[in-house]
């Protein structure tokens, strides 16, 4: 394939302005189907959470999970929608094998929510505000695994095989009306959008939200036109782009692509394009014009949903904070920077901070625990902090110890090391390990001059004014004692022989 | 011959009930009859005589232990072949389902098994119930039992004629637009359309989901009821089944009287277009009723005037989409070209050697009105025109209790005479289609053979959706007319199958 040619982004930002928009697909983690008993299910055997109705076999019909209605409503009331009083199913018919009735079971004139906005804030503090066109429901098609060609796409396979277990798998789109004037932060506050969403939807427990899997998934939509011009430029959807960060650089890439093109004469076709994460760039689709023609109709097996008032406002009060302005709450309540506080936010440790706050520890500490030794040893394990086998009750508890003085930094991390190797409540562990600093002055002071009778000369730099020479002897000191003893006690203890 | 295979359901059913006799006797005898005549009348797609004698044998077993299943226990039946059975291919006259074994009952069918009623086979019908005649079966016509050179009508031809011929005492039909009431009026058997969501739909290979509507086929109004209230009653599997109960049907026929009775006769569909001997017939029937004291009025309909347009942009519409599952992927016929074969090439294949010419022009009529540009013109259109139906039935029936009209405009023709005109047989539907459209009850009942050919005649009575129990109740007024001038069933003047010539 020829390689794109892109214009320098900041050029492309300076001749042309950028319109986005995008279309976020989220995966319900409902029990069952959207239109069936089947269970939605991720990895289980192929073809095997199946039935007649989400195989589309002769005969059979849908009926529509209320869960999932309730899960949709939940998120258009997040959004800020309006909830349509009365919403119809409607068919979208195109052919394709993934798809077992060769038509899908959406939304079309009478989505369950519509006319909504999204608060975005950017890394900078510039705020954006994306309205949100509809949230409709639908269901997923099937897997497709292509076999036998080189690249795994169709071109080029031997055969494909369907898995229809994701076939009927409830899902929202939502939509948002075009994003104007975000210029060169355009990319940027694509992916915050994402972001925020996928936080929403985490923090509704309405999706398990993993970007990896295909929980949320995002279209993403570019078009540019000339500074000052009125009619939108001509389109492309670039498809199923899957991470956060993929999102910034497809749009990114699609803004370079496009420029390039306009500046030479060219024009854009309307089509939706693949994105590619390994070699970050975007190839041509399937040609799509506005005029595509699903031959969309009400669908008759089902009658329409008549969400009543009572039951909306029972949703609405069920809803969690919205994730940014809990953000702002919890940075505020516990005095972070926004760098430590970004960190935090990187790392996916609110939770955890959170809760470990809650037990007792001052954020300043439960912050360090989590986004420094227990990241590290879970990134030395290949997991998540939060899947490491220890509570942020227990990491409270081990803070508290070393506030009190029973602990030293050192002895903490040991004791987090035991109670990940189940040995324990911390307080166990310290007594299994015997792992308690030592407060017999007598013993400190025997390794004191143990440690100065082998450095005879760091009394007198002391004495000249060098403090900074007493660490080789407390260093010595802490290693005779195994690290069991109280740093700044010895410190205190090797000044007071000096003067 | 057996004589049981001549007697009504109702009596079959009382007498297995009092151990007169089996189950299995009344199943031999029917599966006898139908080995031998199916060749003349071509009812069935297919038998299973071991499979039906088992489940005789089963019901017997039940009734010796003292449980008695159903008001039709033991009484066996012949089943369309558009309602899924896990034990039999299912293939709604299309080639395209050849010998596709379902891998679940329809919920009809289980209400059947669970009413321990033996099912003898599945009943031919116009592929994808699209036809009036069963001439557009993949599998051959099926002949009408009163002139086995005439149409059973359809598309549910294969149970008239099993019922009309003896071959069955009741079947299952599905009617969209006509293809219950047609075919038991062109063979001078009853046969009912409940109310839109009064029978589950789930099973039924779908052809227009709004107006698909199962119901029964038999020889009398009374054996009609007792299998309504067999196959009626909310199931969750289908959204659009009615959540509430509409009674008996069964009662509502025993109780029938002529007090109060206020009949309306739709002034559409009482003069044109209707052949002289039917017209004539029609006339007598209403003559009957007043003769007891029945009020009789003429209603207007005036949007009847665009019903046949109007459900022949809907049902395609409905069918191009139902249809569009036939695609070789997963189940039903496969067809390999020659060449690379990409999933596009062998679907077209398939789809070109499984798909008869009537199911093709209903497809493209179909995709070609949902098309953007045109939905608002023809689907949409077509779906006022609905509303517009609605209404005119809604001030009718503020005025009467039932609505009558002849069931079809003729008597049954002759195999092959409207093959080559597709617009001639779909007025066949003139006066059955406008009771889909509003969603109400409709069935079809004997008043007679035309003075022309000799050939049976129907008056249909249409009642308000949910209301089938009036439906029912004049329904088996007018059977009770009719009986007492001919001291029978209409089908008692049937010609003698065993004899007759093809």
């Amino acid at each position: 394939m020829a390689k794109d040619q892109l214009m320098p982004y900041e050029q492309a930002i300076e001749q042309f302005e950028v319109v986005i928009g995008l279309e976020v697909h989220v995966e319900l983690n409902t029990k069952s189907k959207m239109f069936c008993g089947c269970a939605n299910e991720f990895g289980s055997e192929p073809n095997t959470n199946v039935c007649p109705t989400c195989i589309g076999l002769p005969g059979s019909l849908p009926a529509v999970n209320k869960k999932a209605v309730e899960s949709s409503i939940a998120i258009g009331l997040a959004l800020g929608c309006q909830i349509a009083p009365t919403g119809r199913f409607a068919r979208k018919n195109y052919f394709y094998p993934d798809l077992a009735k060769n038509f899908q079971t959406s939304q079309y004139d009478e989505p369950i929510a519509f006319d909504g906005k999204v608060d975005i804030e950017l890394e900078d503090g510039e705020k954006f505000e994306v309205l949100i066109e509809r949230a409709h429901m639908e269901e997923d098609a099937g897997k497709l695994t292509h076999v036998g060609g080189a690249t795994g796409r169709i071109q080029g396979a031997e055969y494909s095989l369907v898995d229809y277990n994701r076939a009927g798998v409830p899902l929202v789109e939502i939509v948002t009306k075009p994003v104007f004037g975000a210029g060169a932060k355009a990319p940027e506050l694509a992916a915050a959008y994402v972001r925020a969403i996928r936080d929403m939807v985490k923090a509704m427990n309405v999706s398990d939200a993993r970007m990896e899997r295909g929980n949320v998934r995002c279209d993403a939509n570019v078009s540019l036109r000339p500074r000052g011009q009125e009619k939108l430029g001509t389109r492309t959807e670039t498809k199923n782009v899957n991470s956060i960060r993929s999102v910034e650089n497809a749009v990114r890439y699609e803004i370079q692509r496009q420029a390039h093109i306009l500046a030479g004469g060219g024009s854009i076709t309307q089509e939706t394009r693949h994105w590619h994460e390994d070699r970050g760039h975007t190839s041509a689709g399937r040609p799509k014009s506005d005029a595509d023609d699903y031959r969309y109709f009400p669908e008759p097996d089902l009658v329409p949903v008549v969400p009543a008032a009572e039951w909306i406002e029972e949703i609405r009060a069920t809803l969690p904070e919205n994730p940014a302005l809990r953000r702002k709450r919890l940075q505020g309540d516990w005095g972070f920077s926004d760098l430590e506080f970004r960190d935090v936010l990187n790392a996916d440790l609110l939770d955890q901070v959170e809760a470990t706050v809650a037990a007792g520890a001052q954020p300043q500490a439960a912050r360090k625990w989590w986004t420094g030794e227990l990241s590290r040893l879970a990134n030395a394990q290949d997991v998540s902090p939060d899947e490491l086998a220890i509570t942020p009750a227990q990491v409270a508890r081990i803070q508290q110890l070393i506030d009190s003085g029973d602990l030293t930094d050192r002895l903490a991390r040991d004791v987090v090391a035991g109670v990940l190797a189940g040995e324990g409540e911390p307080e166990e562990v310290i007594e299994k390990r015997g792992l308690k600093v030592v407060t017999d002055e007598g013993a400190l002071v025997a390794a004191i001059d143990a440690a100065l009778a082998q450095q005879p000369d760091v009394l007198e730099k002391i004495r000249e004014g060098k403090v900074q020479a007493a660490g080789a002897v407390i260093g010595a000191v802490m290693k005779a004692m195994g690290g069991q003893a109280d740093a700044a006690r010895v410190r205190e203890l090797i000044l007071e022989r000096a003067n | 011959m057996s004589e049981l295979v001549f007697k009504p359901a109702s009596e079959l059913a009382q007498l297995i009930a009092k151990k007169e006799v089996s189950s299995l006797e009344v199943t031999t005898a029917f599966f006898d009859r139908s080995e031998k005549l199916n060749e003349k009348t071509f009812s069935y797609l297919h038998l299973d005589r071991d499979k039906a004698l088992a489940a005789a044998k089963q019901a017997d077993a039940e009734l010796a232990a003292g449980n008695v299943s159903s008001p039709l226990h033991g009484v066996p039946i012949a089943m369309k072949d558009v309602l899924t059975t896990k034990d039999a291919p299912s293939t709604a006259g299309s080639k395209i389902l050849q010998g596709w074994i379902p891998p679940y009952d329809s919920t009809v069918v289980r209400k059947i098994r669970e009413a321990a009623m033996p099912i003898l086979g599945k009943t031919n019908m116009d592929e994808f119930a699209m036809g009036s005649s069963t001439e557009f079966s993949a599998y051959g016509p099926s002949k009408n039992p009163w002139d086995l050179t005439r149409i059973p009508g359809g598309s549910g031809g294969g149970s008239s004629s099993a019922v009309a011929g003896f071959l069955a005492p009741l079947a299952t039909g599905s009617d969209t637009g006509g293809s219950i009431r047609y075919p038991a009026a062109v063979t001078g058997s009853v046969g009912a359309k409940p109310t839109y969501g009064a029978v589950s739909r789930y099973g039924v290979i779908a052809l227009a989901s709004s107006l698909d509507q199962i119901g029964p086929v038999s020889n009398t109004v009374l054996d009609s009821a007792l299998l309504q209230d067999v196959i009626a009653g909310y199931d969750p599997m289908d959204s659009t089944s009615i959540p509430t109960s509409l009674g008996s049907m069964a009662e509502a026929v025993r109780r029938a009287d002529f007090k109060g009775l206020k009949v309306g006769v739709v002034k559409q569909l009482s003069s044109d277009g209707f052949q002289a001997g039917i017209k004539e017939l029609f006339d007598d029937t209403i003559a009957k009723l007043v003769a007891q004291g029945v009020e009789v009025v003429e209603v207007d309909c005036p949007s009847f005037e665009y019903a046949i347009a109007a459900y022949y942009l809907i049902l395609p519409a409905e069918a191009s989409s139902n249809l569009a599952r036939y695609d070789s992927v997963r189940f039903g016929m496969r067809v390999e070209p020659e060449g690379n074969p990409t999933i596009e090439r062998v679907m077209a294949a398939t789809r070109e050697a499984g798909f008869g010419p009537e199911v093709k022009r209903r497809i493209i009529l179909g995709t070609y009105a949902l098309s953007s540009g045109y939905y608002d013109a023809y689907y949409g259109s077509a779906q006022k025109v609905r509303t517009l139906i609605q209404q005119d039935l809604d001030k009718a029936f503020s005025q009467v209790d039932v609505l009558l009209t002849p069931t079809a405009p003729t008597t049954a023709f002759k195999l092959g005479e409207k093959l080559d005109d597709p617009l001639a047989m779909y007025l066949n539907d003139i006066a059955t289609i406008p009771a889909n459209l509003a969603g109400i009850p409709g069935m079809s009942v004997p008043n007679g053979l035309a003075k022309e050919d000799g050939l049976p005649s129907g008056v249909q009575s249409l009642a308000p959706a949910m209301q089938d129990a009036q439906m029912y109740r004049v329904g088996a007024l007018i059977e009770q007319l009719y009986v007492a001038q001919w001291g029978a069933p209409l089908i008692a003047q049937a010609p003698n199958l065993e004899v007759a010539n093809g």
